[in-house]
């Protein structure tokens, strides 16, 4: 299935959950955020929650701002 | 003569400099800035992260048991992306504090108060602290009170600038105006204004530019400690009244006679 993360389009293996996306992507944990289609993913279910066709998903980390 | 701390959320800081991690040449000499003006928190910015995710990460040179991170909402334009970028970082683990930015014009980065207020209101509810950066108007520094900010982060003058604290009488109505803590956000350049911020009786000073882009960043940030340092004690010691004419610092009588 297509899903896009961080705008970037990507094909995915059905049924991928959000845990198994951030190992494929190789995102260290500490200091991560997820959202899918805007809303954020409580990281206590990024193992259980599983990404659809078409999801939009934004992965975040702080980065250097003022 | 003894300070009291500020105290933001519940929790206590003895440093009234607040400093930024973005802008610097490179980062080990953010680290050793951060040192420099021996702040205690820090801003970060809350973005997408490149893809693999396996690069250098700014948390790799942020002891983060020592320094407390403030994410913020920098480059949102409304309350809901704001809303939304704050619950992520306190997903990601960053904590209940935030600055909130919500920016209403490009060019100037001057805040969108109406939609400031709402996000402030709605943030605030759902328990986070909340840090508003707002335009140096009083009026506007009171409903962000009311609507549960921690305190207020009036600008001195646009984000990145450098002019200083260009409406310090604003400044000062903003300190009779609310009760909670006043920090001054954006507009400092060099260590004057900063001095400045802190004789007027604010109770800190964030800042980014002024320090990351300084030729010698961790030079300036040992002279932004030592400004924040020096016009606190300066406010706290009671300054005397300015008047239009001299008044001899050396007593009048006693002079010796020279007439001839």
């Amino acid at each position: 299935m297509k899903i896009t993360v961080n705008g970037q389009a990507m094909d995915v293996a059905d049924g991928l959950t959000v845990e198994a996306l951030l190992a494929r992507l190789g995102v260290p944990r500490e200091y991560t955020a997820v959202a899918v289609n805007r809303d954020v993913t409580p990281r206590s279910t990024y193992g259980t929650v599983t990404l659809r066709e078409g999801d939009r998903v934004e992965i975040v980390r702080p980065m250097g701002g003022g | 003569m003894q300070d009291t701390t500020l105290v933001l959320g519940g929790k206590e800081f003895t440093s009234r400099l607040i400093v930024g991690t973005g802008k610097y040449a490179t980062l080990d000499v953010m680290r050793d800035a951060h040192e420099a003006a021996g702040a205690e928190i820090v801003t970060v910015a809350v973005r997408r992260v490149s893809l693999p995710g396996t690069g250098e990460s700014i948390l790799d040179y942020i002891d983060t048991k020592r320094y407390t991170l403030l994410p913020n909402t920098a480059g949102c334009y409304t309350a809901d992306e704001a809303v939304r970028t704050a619950y992520l970082a306190r997903e990601a683990g960053m904590g209940e504090m935030v600055k909130l930015e919500v920016i209403g014009d490009s060019r100037t980065l001057f805040p969108d108060v109406p939609e400031l207020v709402e996000a402030t209101r709605v943030l605030a509810r759902d328990g986070f602290v909340v840090m508003p950066y707002t335009n140096d108007d009083p009026v506007a520094a009171r409903r962000l009170q009311d609507a549960g900010a921690a305190c207020v982060m009036p600008l001195g003058a646009p984000i990145g600038s450098g002019l200083g604290i260009r409406n310090p009488y604003n400044i000062k109505i903003i300190l009779e105006t609310v009760t909670v803590p006043v920090i001054v956000d954006a507009g400092v350049g060099t260590a004057s204004d900063a001095a400045i911020a802190m004789e007027l009786g604010c109770d800190g000073v964030l800042m980014n530019t002024a320090i990351a882009g300084a030729r010698d960043a961790v030079a300036m940030a040992r002279a932004m400690r030592l400004a924040v340092e020096a016009g606190r004690l300066a406010y706290r010691a009671g300054r005397i009244g300015k008047k239009l004419y001299a008044s001899a610092s050396s007593p009048l009588e006693g002079l010796p006679d020279w007439t001839s």
